[in-house]
């Protein structure tokens, strides 16, 4: 298990690593915490001259908050997404998210940054990312610009972002109301069979607002819209969460594979999907 | 490939070697350096076997380049205890039949340490939980989380009679 050779480096800011990416051009590829990476170039399907580490790079790390704007930085490990009491505070469904992201040793290392950046439709942070209505911050040689989570995956390892580039941070607002992560797994540290992100405000009995995206249901992470509206102006009824699941499994397209043929898939999106609104509601 | 110049701290001793940066950090521990607690397991990041602490956090050591490791604090089985001085938690693995074969043993200890600095009073739940990343093929579990309970009650217990 060993991957090919590469040529390593550890630049010491942004400016420095976008520099060596755009020298080095596509034999080239940053690592964050590696643990998509790593397994890939084990088993030789990617295969590098040159890795750019990232860990050095402070400008990379820590949790901002301010006046309800939530700002991360990509090398950010899941872990610290765990132990943050401030965002605990302002957005728990980060902490729900992270703990059931693979086990305690990849959460230290894997950061917010990789799972996003990846495009792996598997990873659990895209899909809350679109339902936090998310900003990615990209770095490249022309300067900084940034996209919307909703916008950024285009297909399985596909996204916005150009191969010059560097995803740096992630942003959303302070999500309000009620907020669940619900994932199905097999075990300790695989990918969702079906995962749900739900966040939902309500004022009294009726739902102000709502939004709904689905994991490892399609190429890409799931938003939609028409599930969230589904809800909004409901008491969440058994006919508007009905409605709002029939939305949502419209928008999937989940491929058979080892973990259960497409029937099955859409039962348990359905399932998980349902159980995610009532606790955000019961939450909110 | 030009190998690289690594430093790092192992087991509170400062070691330098060459390795080329593709190395993983079990390689480099168990053939560069001699330090054959941690072990290969599945090579593939799920089992846990080669768990060693790197900077405060537990990692598999199979899914560390050495280049990544450069200038990290490493701890391993062997930092914990040995033969005449066992750790607590080695103690209370052998006393509650933690292991069988023993293969998954260090990896299971290393990552078991790190849980306790994190969690010293953990649950049952908290314990299964923090150990999922290591897999046991023998014992079933149950006993790895008694000897984990019973090491924390032990510390705490030495803690409280230190004061």
């Amino acid at each position: 298990m060993i991957p090919g050779a590469f040529e390593y480096h550890r630049p010491e800011s942004v400016g420095a690593a976008v520099k060596l990416l755009a020298e080095l051009g596509e034999e080239s590829r940053v690592i964050a915490g590696g643990h998509s990476l790593i397994p890939m170039m084990k088993l030789r399907m990617a295969d590098l001259s040159h890795l750019i580490d990232l860990q050095k790079i402070d400008d990379l790390k820590g949790i901002r908050i301010e006046g309800g704007r939530i700002t991360i930085g990509a090398m950010t490990t899941q872990h610290e997404l765990i132990t943050n009491a401030a965002l605990q505070d302002a957005a728990p469904i980060l902490r729900e998210a992270a703990l059931q992201i693979a086990d305690p040793q990849v959460r230290y290392v894997g950061t917010l940054g990789g799972n996003v950046a990846n495009g792996d439709p598997g990873n659990d942070m895209p899909g809350l990312m679109q339902c936090l209505d998310a900003s990615f911050t990209l770095v490249g040689p022309d300067g900084e610009r940034q996209v919307a989570a909703r916008d950024f995956y285009e297909a399985a390892y596909f996204t916005a972002r150009a191969d010059e580039e560097i995803l740096t941070a992630v942003s959303f607002d302070a999500p309000q109301g009620g907020y669940a992560y619900e994932k199905q797994k097999r075990k300790i540290g695989d990918y969702a069979t079906a995962a749900a992100a739900v966040l939902i405000a309500r004022d009294g009995d009726r739902c102000t607002a709502a939004s709904i995206a689905m994991t490892n249901l399609a190429d890409t992470p799931t938003y939609s819209a028409e599930a969230g509206a589904a809800l909004v102006g409901s008491g969440l009824d058994d006919e508007a969460v009905k409605a709002a699941v029939t939305a949502a499994l419209s928008a999937i397209e989940p491929a058979e594979d080892n973990r259960g043929p497409v029937e099955f898939k859409m039962h348990v999106a359905g399932v998980i999907l349902r159980r995610a609104i009532d606790r955000a509601w019961s939450r909110a | 490939m030009a190998k690289t110049h690594l430093k790092m701290t192992v087991n509170g001793q400062a070691v330098e070697t060459l390795a080329e940066p593709r190395e993983l950090l079990i390689h480099v521990l168990r053939e560069k350096l001699g330090i054959k607690g941690p072990h290969i397991g599945c090579e593939t990041s799920h089992c846990g076997a080669c768990t060693v602490d790197m900077d405060g956090k537990s990692v598999k050591a199979c899914t560390v380049f050495a280049a990544q490791a450069d200038g990290a604090d490493v701890t391993t089985i062997e930092g914990l205890g040995g033969p005449d001085n066992l750790h607590v938690l080695q103690e209370m693995f052998r006393e509650h039949h933690g292991l069988q074969c023993g293969y998954c043993t260090p990896g299971m200890i290393t990552r078991a340490h790190r849980l306790l600095q994190e969690n010293p009073n953990p649950s049952e739940e908290e314990v299964r939980f923090g150990m999922a990343g290591n897999l046991c093929r023998c014992t079933g579990y149950q006993n790895i989380v008694k000897a984990i309970l019973a090491a924390a009650a032990e510390m705490a217990a030495a803690k409280e009679a230190a004061q």
